[in-house]
Formats: C-alpha cells, structure tokens, sequence
C-alpha cells in the first residue's frame, strides 16, 4: 500500500480576504477511509473540493498516485464526487445517470451494460433503472449518487457529508453499508462530515479540521484518548474543562494545581511548560464514577445532582460541587435519577484519567 | 335557507374554484370568446358592397385568401420574420441570462432590472428611437458618413425588413430574459458541476446538462416572443416601408381603407391557426430534440 497515495503539499485557499484552507500539508494513504472533520466553515469541503478540481488552490500542490494534479480540471482527474444533494441528473433516469460518466472511458457497449449491472446491485438498486430523481427517496438517491461516482472506477471518491440529509436510521445503516463498501472495493474514500460521530466510526483516520487548519490528525481513538489541543478535546465527544496550572516537570509527569482541588501529579504528554496558567484538564463523562457512597480514588467530591438525563443505555447527570466552578458532567451505566437520595452523590476522578492540555 | 346553502358552497369545492375564477372567466368571454366567434363568423361571409354584408355562408373568403400570392406571400414573410427574431433574441439572451444567474453572486436583481430598464418607456417610443437610430439621416449614418466611412447612407437600415427585425428583436428581448433567467437560475450548480466530475469538457456539460434542463425557459421564451411579433402591426407599419410589411398590416387594411371584413377575418383566422401550428410544432420538437441530446 503507498502511504503517500494523496500529497497535499502546503495547501492554501483564499477567497478574497478569507483563509478558507491555511498552509496545509498531509497525505492520505491508498486505501484507506479518510475523513475530513470539522465545524462548519473549517475548511473541509474546500479542501475536498481542491481535490475534486472544482477549485484551484491559491498556493501548494496536490499529488496523486505521484501525478501532479494541482491545475488539472476535474474531468481530467481520476477521482469521482458524491455530492452533498446528490447532484443526480433530474432529466434523464437512474441507468442513464450511472450510464453518464462511462461515456469518454471508450468501452463497448456490452462493458458499459456490465459495469452498471454490476455497480446497480453492489449498491442493491436493482429494478430501479427506469426511475427518475423525483421518483427516488432519500437513501436511494444517495445509493444512485455513489453508484454514478463507483461506476467509473476512480482512484479516489469523495464524499461531502452524503449522509447529512438522510433521518438517523438510516444514517446508520448507511454508515456501516459505506464501510463494507469500501471495504470491499478498496478504493481510497475520502470523506467530509461535521458529525464526529460519523467520522470516529467509519474511518481509519481522521483530520480534525478547524479555522482552515488541520487540529490533529490520528485514529479515531488516538482523537478520543489523546486529544493534542483543547478545540479537538471540545469537538470529538463530549468533555468536562478544569482550570488547571503547572508547577514544576518530574519525569513524565508535572505537578499541576487544579481548581480548589490541590496539587496531583499528572502525565505531561503533550510537554506543557511548566509554571504555566494557561492550562486545562479535561475529563471525559464516562471516565468519571458517580455513586451513593465514598471511594478511595484519587479524587472524591461530594455534590449535588442539580439535572439528569436518561439517555437509555446511560444515564447523564448534572452534577454541582463546593470545589468547581462549573457544573460538571458524569454519566453511568448502573446508576439512574431513582439511585440517589436528595440528589446526593460522590463523584470520582482516577488522575490517570485526566489528559492536560494547553488553553490555545 | 341561506344557511343551508352556505353549507354547500362551504362544501364545494368546485363552488368555489368557480368563484374564485369568475372575474378572470368573465372577462375572457367578454374581450376573448365573443371578439374570436365574430371574427370566424365573418371570416363566412361575403362583402358584397362597401357597407353591405352578405350573411349566406360560404369558404370562398379561405379560397380567396390562398388565391391571392400576396397575402400567402405575405404570411410566410410574416413567420419569417418572427423566426428570425425569435432566433436572435434565445441566442443574445441566453447568455446573459447564464451569465447573471451563474457567475453573479450578489445583487442579481438589480441586473435584471437594469436589462429590462429599457422596457419602462412605452413600445411606441421605443419604435420612434429606432427610427431616429436606423434613418436616412439617423445616427448610425449619419456618424459613418461623418467619419468618411460611407458616402451615401445605407438604405437598407431603414424601411425595410432588417429594421423591423432589429426593432422587434429589441422590443421583445425583456419577456426572453425572464423566463430564460428563472429558468437557468433553478438549475442546480452542482449538476454542472458533477457533469464536469463524471468527464465531460464544459462545451459537453452544456449540450447534455444546462441546455436540456433550461428548455422550459428556452420554449417559454419563444412562444412568449414568437406569438406576439408575428401578429404585430406597429413596428412593420412605421418602420418596415414596403419591403418589410406584414401580414398584420394587411388585416388591418381589410378591416379599415380596403374593407372587406370577411376577407380580413379569414386571413386573421388562417393566422391564428397557423401560429398554433407552428407553436405547437416548435415546443414539440425542441422536446423530441433534447431527449435525443441527453
């Protein structure tokens, strides 16, 4: 497999006085499920569109397979798009449509009637040749949309947020039917979604995306577990912020003053210098214990439950203590709003935990 | 009583499409129906004197009209003429439109309102400032004769064919670019733009993407032009000399100097069908057309 399959190499975008994508430089592996993440106006579908070709960029190049495809247009490219609103042709029918981009490969007719044949049943759309666009519902259209993209047998697809407009269930199933898709046909996706959700679970890797720049860029459970700055910490999951400031290096690990807690010893992964106020340490909801009693953890505050959740599978609480400033979030599996007597609790902090992070 | 029939119409739903679609079906009976069934009466009957009618039915005023080369000569010129300045107006618009509706991105009204700004002064001045643009002495000539270009005007500017085709091409450009704009406006980008994805040049994503999904708007904008420039009378009246007149303008005369009603209302009939005619055959085949194209 060629790791460097995609190079983007010091990318920038500017529309007028707008950065949209900021000096970006990465590569995406051949095969593999790419994802690009972000807030809305990061600069993810600008980027997928540079790949596309529909723009150029203002500085960098893009290679290819080793091709340098910077100023190719997009007919010229070996990648194929799956559009946001599916852009399926409305005029002429579903065949016709998948039938559309095989026109300039030079193939007989009898590989053309193939190749539809084949694409209509790996995306299970057999029987519906003769539909037109407004005769489709959502996930079928989808299924055209990817169809006429997979028929042509690109090098790369990609997909802007294909899934957006679909109703949750659906999402789902499409989630894990795009996976085994690619799966099976190998071809690099690259994919751009604002939901992390989406993004951890499908992907092999994902490029946290914000302000035009790439905020990390890792397994989906490198993001979760070891997230480098505060915006990726915040945006994959959901997380509980502690002002925190440091006091001096020892080994791995840095003394460091949280809130009214006291002084812990933390592991210092991302090397935060010391002496600094422009710490955080963040806790992960799940990460935390909630219970009756006392424990022996590192950690033990008393609280009260000022607002539950029942989520179903877990239950989230609200919780406020005497030592924190604000509100904390913890939620359990075992425990339900019925558990606690006058929305008394102990909640419970292994430092292990606790992943410290820098403010910018 | 009133009450129960209130209860009905409260009911009925084609009570009340009918009364919501009275005032507009009264005036249709009133300026279209009665005006139309007079006219293809007449076209049955026979002037027999300058103030006598002769009310026996007969078809010899279609046979006449068939009979006399000019008025058949004068209808093709008639469809000519809007032809071509149907032609002229799709292909001098259409690009505007295209242009506004996909490559401006802010203040798109105010272009179009700047386009048809023109179109706020009256058809008739319009048709006096071409003549004052396309005369003998008028601007065109007078600027290429004072440059030493020419040295005698060129006549074939004015009172002829030519200047009632530039005049009602200019007249009616307005009502092609509306319905080319809104047209070309509903498609969506990213259709092209997937067009040019699946490998196909720009001139490609044209013919087989904008181009069909545009022809509501291109058939609009043809029927909208071509019915109404093939009955005008104005501008051939005081713009197309001998050369440029019409069929209109012969009409006219059977109902006004020459008159002879019944003869004027079967060549306005035979030109009534022949406009359906052509209409229906254009919008037709420009469909056929573009389902072959794509």
């Amino acid at each position: 497999m060629n790791s460097s399959f995609i190079q983007i190499n010091e990318i920038s975008k500017h529309f007028g006085s707008v950065r949209a994508v900021d000096n970006v430089s990465f590569q995406i592996h051949e095969g593999e499920f790419f994802s690009l993440l972000g807030p809305s106006g990061c600069g993810k579908t600008t980027l997928l569109r540079l790949l596309a070709g529909f723009e150029y960029p203002t500085t960098g190049n893009l290679l290819l397979d080793g091709i340098d495809i910077t100023s190719l247009p997009p007919d010229k490219r070996p990648t194929n798009m799956v559009f946001q609103n599916y852009a399926i042709f409305p005029h002429i029918n579903v065949e016709k449509n998948i039938q559309f981009g095989l026109r300039k490969l030079g193939l007989s007719k009898e590989q053309i009637e193939k190749r539809v044949k084949d694409v209509l049943s790996l995306v299970k759309l057999e029987g519906y040749e003769e539909r037109f666009s407004s005769q489709l519902s959502g996930g079928q259209r989808q299924r055209v949309a990817l169809a006429r993209a997979l028929v042509r047998q690109p090098k790369v697809l990609l997909l802007d947020e294909p899934l957006g407009a679909l109703d949750k269930k659906l999402r789902d199933e499409m989630q894990l039917e795009l996976r085994s898709l690619q799966k099976e046909i190998g071809i690099t996706f690259v994919f751009v979604t604002h939901d992390q959700q989406e993004a951890i679970s499908m992907s092999d890797r994902v490029a946290v995306m914000s302000e035009g720049k790439i905020q990390q860029l890792s397994a989906p459970n490198e993001l979760y577990k070891n997230p480098q700055n505060i915006f990726v910490s915040d945006f994959i999951g959901e997380t509980n912020f502690l002002k925190a400031s440091t006091k001096t290096q020892d080994g791995e690990y840095i003394n460091v003053s949280i809130e009214n807690l006291g002084e812990f010893k933390i592991k210092n992964n991302l090397n935060i210098s010391e002496n600094s106020f422009d710490a955080v340490c963040s806790i992960r909801p799940e990460a935390m214990k909630i219970d009756t009693v006392k424990s022996d953890w590192d950690i033990c505050l008393e609280g009260k439950i000022r607002q539950t959740s029942y989520l179903g599978e877990m239950t989230k609480f609200y919780v406020e203590t005497k030592e924190l400033e604000k509100i904390i979030t913890v939620s359990s599996q075992h425990f339900d709003n019925q558990s606690f007597k006058n929305n008394d609790c102990f909640i419970s902090i292994s430092l292990e935990d606790i992943s410290l992070l820098d403010k910018k | 009583m009133l009450k129960a029939l209130k209860s009905i119409y409260a009911r009925s739903e084609p009570a009340k499409a009918y009364s919501l679609l009275s005032p507009a079906l009264i005036l249709v009976i009133l300026v279209m129906l009665i005006p139309l069934t007079l006219m293809l009466s007449f076209s049955f009957f026979t002037q027999t004197s300058f103030t006598e009618i002769n009310y026996s039915f007969t078809v010899q005023r279609y046979i006449d009209f068939f009979q006399k080369n000019l008025l058949v000569s004068l209808l093709i010129k008639s469809i000519k003429i809007s032809f071509l300045v149907t032609l002229i107006t799709l292909l001098t618009a259409y690009p505007v439109c295209y242009y506004i509706a996909f490559y401006v991105k802010k203040n798109k009204m105010l272009w179009l309102v700047l386009l048809t700004l023109p179109f706020w002064t009256s058809y008739l001045l319009r048709v006096f400032s071409w003549k004052i643009i396309l005369g003998t002495k008028g601007v065109i000539n007078s600027s290429l004769i004072n440059v030493g270009l020419l040295n005698e005007p060129l006549t074939f500017l004015m009172y002829s064919e030519t200047a009632v085709i530039i005049t009602l091409t200019h007249a009616w450009a307005a009502f092609a670019l509306l319905p080319l704009y809104v047209s070309l406006d509903k498609i969506d980008f990213s259709l092209i733009e997937a067009g040019r994805d699946l490998g196909l040049s720009r001139f490609e994503v044209f013919w087989k993407i904008t181009l069909p999904l545009s022809l509501p708007g291109i058939i609009g904008a043809i029927l909208i032009i071509f019915i109404p420039t093939v009955g005008d009378y104005v501008t051939p009246a005081l713009l197309g000399g001998t050369d440029g007149r019409m069929l209109s303008n012969m009409i006219q005369g059977y109902f006004g100097k020459i008159n002879n009603i019944p003869l004027g209302a079967a060549s306005a009939t035979i030109m009534l069908f022949t406009v359906a005619i052509v209409t229906i055959a254009v919008s037709y085949s420009t469909k056929k057309l573009s389902q072959r194209m794509s």
